[in-house]
């Protein structure tokens, strides 16, 4: 039997030969939840009470959505996460340390993993060829208590980025790109499994940056395979010995192959408020930003602040925008530190926030105004999810995004980089 | 769901219909994030940002109607509990995303998959759960329904997942 990745992981872990359509109880290795969710899978854990947590070591909390907690509820919440830590040995990842997805890739993931996690961008850690997903607390719950999950095989849909990519385009336009090819279903239930001469070369953090986005077609997972590349992002990080190589067989059966030639791909927005509403933007008319946000679990990584610090080096911030900053992860914000990265940053006009997930989701730091337009290098611009329904979000890569800052509408980054 | 009388897998409702690609975000938005452990509280936003009139019209029984890619985004349970909360009998849809419509029978919150097209807002629905139907009184039309997966009936019919843990000391699927 010829196997996709997720054929593989998933019948490993099942202990039987499974293919997609089948369904199988599997041992999962990575169970996590943050302060969004964490909670409520604290309860439902606690509910089953059988005899604590399976796998401590295995199970981790993150403290990253709302952190640190600007409201008395939310303080409340981080308290039943570090106590239920506490009580069952799992791990606790607490304030200021990073974003979930962001540490699970520099810490816990390894490849050939089965990783489940209470936040739909879990997808992120396929990008080290882990099969890696996104469900709800009580799911998690029996995660953290059983190390076992159910699960459907899925079919696979292979995505070739092909030829080359042109200068001032990156990981994130191509992600963009396929989203408004396929749509916002066109991956429902499906894993996406990313190949082709441009996909098999593209570094660690850009493969990070598209499996994130994996969900946002529906997906249950964005899978690289893994290969030196991999090898030698787990070597940086001090963890070359859960390195091992995973790859589909040649002839896996795909449900269908989806050819992207990444030439014609421009730099690209998501435009309001579906991510699937993508345009080059080359083809925009003038959109004035009232705030640019560089970071998150899509794009708040080293290369990411490196690319924008490049753009905003020795230049300002235009008049009335405001430009956040959130590093990924303490790693990263040190990484940045060291290589002055920061200062230019801030010399420029920037805010810099502690690591986490800054004004995503809509809680705090960087929460918009009736009417105000935001561009962010996030993952997602649904109406309201930066705590207005009254904005207006778009979506781009950091390059786009560092540049439209100094210009002060939405600006095309090939000006400057081309 | 939960009861094996006959007539409680009869569903009598009004539909409050919703459009394509109703995301987490409209469904319960992240301002109320820390609301997250007050869930009565927080039932009293469901949809408010895709109809800020739904959550005082709705009365217990009523129904959920969608188009596709129903519940798409976020993983937040939540998005299913308030439907529930707010007394919600099932959500349809022409599709759903993959989290949504798990969390909805881990939760056991019954979720449909049908033609929504030929439903209206506001008309009266009498669904039977167990033979697949549903009976658009209002439209004076009757629709099917998709059977749900047997690994999801086993869950629904133990109450939800946790109840299914707890009564088989594990997966038993």
């Amino acid at each position: 039997m010829r196997k996709t990745i997720s054929e593989k992981i998933i019948s490993e872990h099942a202990g039987k030969e499974l293919t997609a359509g089948d369904i199988a109880v599997v041992d999962v290795d990575v169970v996590m939840s943050h302060d969004g969710t964490g909670p409520l899978a604290v309860s439902q854990a606690n509910k089953i009470g059988f005899e604590g947590v399976k796998r401590p070591d295995k199970s981790i909390f993150f403290i990253d959505h709302a952190a640190p907690s600007p409201k008395k509820e939310l303080s409340n919440a981080h308290i039943i996460m570090r106590n239920f830590a506490i009580q069952t040995g799992a791990i606790l990842r607490d304030v200021g340390e990073g974003i979930c997805h962001q540490l699970l890739v520099e810490s816990y993931t390894c490849p050939g993993d089965i990783v489940i996690g209470a936040d739909s961008h879990t997808c992120t850690s396929g990008a080290l060829g882990a099969f890696s997903t996104g469900m709800g607390s009580t799911d998690i719950a029996v995660g953290y208590i059983l190390a076992k999950t159910w699960l459907m095989v899925p079919n696979t849909i292979k995505v070739n980025f092909n030829k080359k990519i042109n200068k001032g385009v990156f990981a994130k336009d191509l992600i963009i790109y396929l989203i408004g090819k396929i749509t916002s279903d066109g991956a429902t239930y499906k894993a996406l499994e990313f190949g082709g001469e441009v996909g098999s070369r593209l570094g660690i953090d850009d493969r990070f940056t598209i499996s994130n986005m994996a969900v946002e077609a529906g997906a249950k997972t964005g899978i690289f395979p893994s290969d030196e590349i991999t090898k030698t992002y787990l070597e940086s990080q001090g963890r070359k010995d859960c390195f091992r190589e995973i790859s589909a067989d040649k002839g896996a059966k795909y449900e269908k192959v989806i050819d992207i030639d990444c030439s014609v791909i421009e730099p690209m927005v998501s435009q309001p408020h579906t991510v699937d509403n993508a345009l080059p933007v080359s083809t925009l008319e003038k959109v004035v930003v009232d705030q640019v946000f560089i970071g998150t679990c899509t794009n708040g990584r080293f290369s990411d602040l490196k690319i924008a610090a490049d753009i905003l080096n020795d230049r300002k911030v235009a008049g009335g925008v405001r430009l956040i900053v959130v590093p990924a992860s303490k790693h990263t914000y040190l990484e940045a530190l060291e290589k002055g990265i920061i200062k230019t940053l801030i010399d420029s006009g920037a805010v810099i926030q502690s690591p986490g997930c800054g004004p995503c989701v809509g809680v705090h730091q960087g929460v918009l105004g009736d009417g105000e337009v935001c561009l962010s290098t996030q993952n997602r611009n649904f109406k309201g999810r930066m705590g207005n329904p009254k904005s207006f979000i778009y979506l781009s890569s950091p390059a786009t995004a560092a540049w439209s800052a100094v210009k002060g509408y939405i600006a095309d980054p090939r000006e400057v980089l081309g | 769901m939960k009861a094996k009388g006959k007539k409680l897998n009869i569903l009598v409702g009004k539909s409050f219909k919703f459009g394509d690609d109703i995301s987490t975000d409209l469904i319960i938005p992240g301002r109320y994030f820390h609301l997250r452990s007050n869930m009565t509280e927080l039932a009293k936003h469901t949809l408010e940002d895709a109809d800020p009139n739904f959550i005082k019209e709705v009365n217990p029984g009523d129904f959920v109607v969608g188009g596709k890619n129903f519940g798409l985004g976020s993983s937040r349970e939540h998005a299913t509990t308030v439907i529930k909360e707010a007394g919600v009998g099932a959500v349809l849809a022409k599709s759903f995303a993959r989290i949504f419509f798990r969390n909805s029978i881990n939760i056991g919150l019954p979720v449909l998959v049908c033609n929504t097209d030929k439903i209206e807002n506001g008309d009266i629905l009498e669904i039977d759960l167990k033979k697949g139907i549903i009976n658009n009184k209002t439209g004076n039309l009757k629709l099917e329904f998709n059977p749900l997966p047997e690994v999801m009936i086993k869950i629904l019919n133990d109450g939800g997942l946790i109840n299914h843990i707890i009564k088989n000391k594990g997966f038993n699927l």
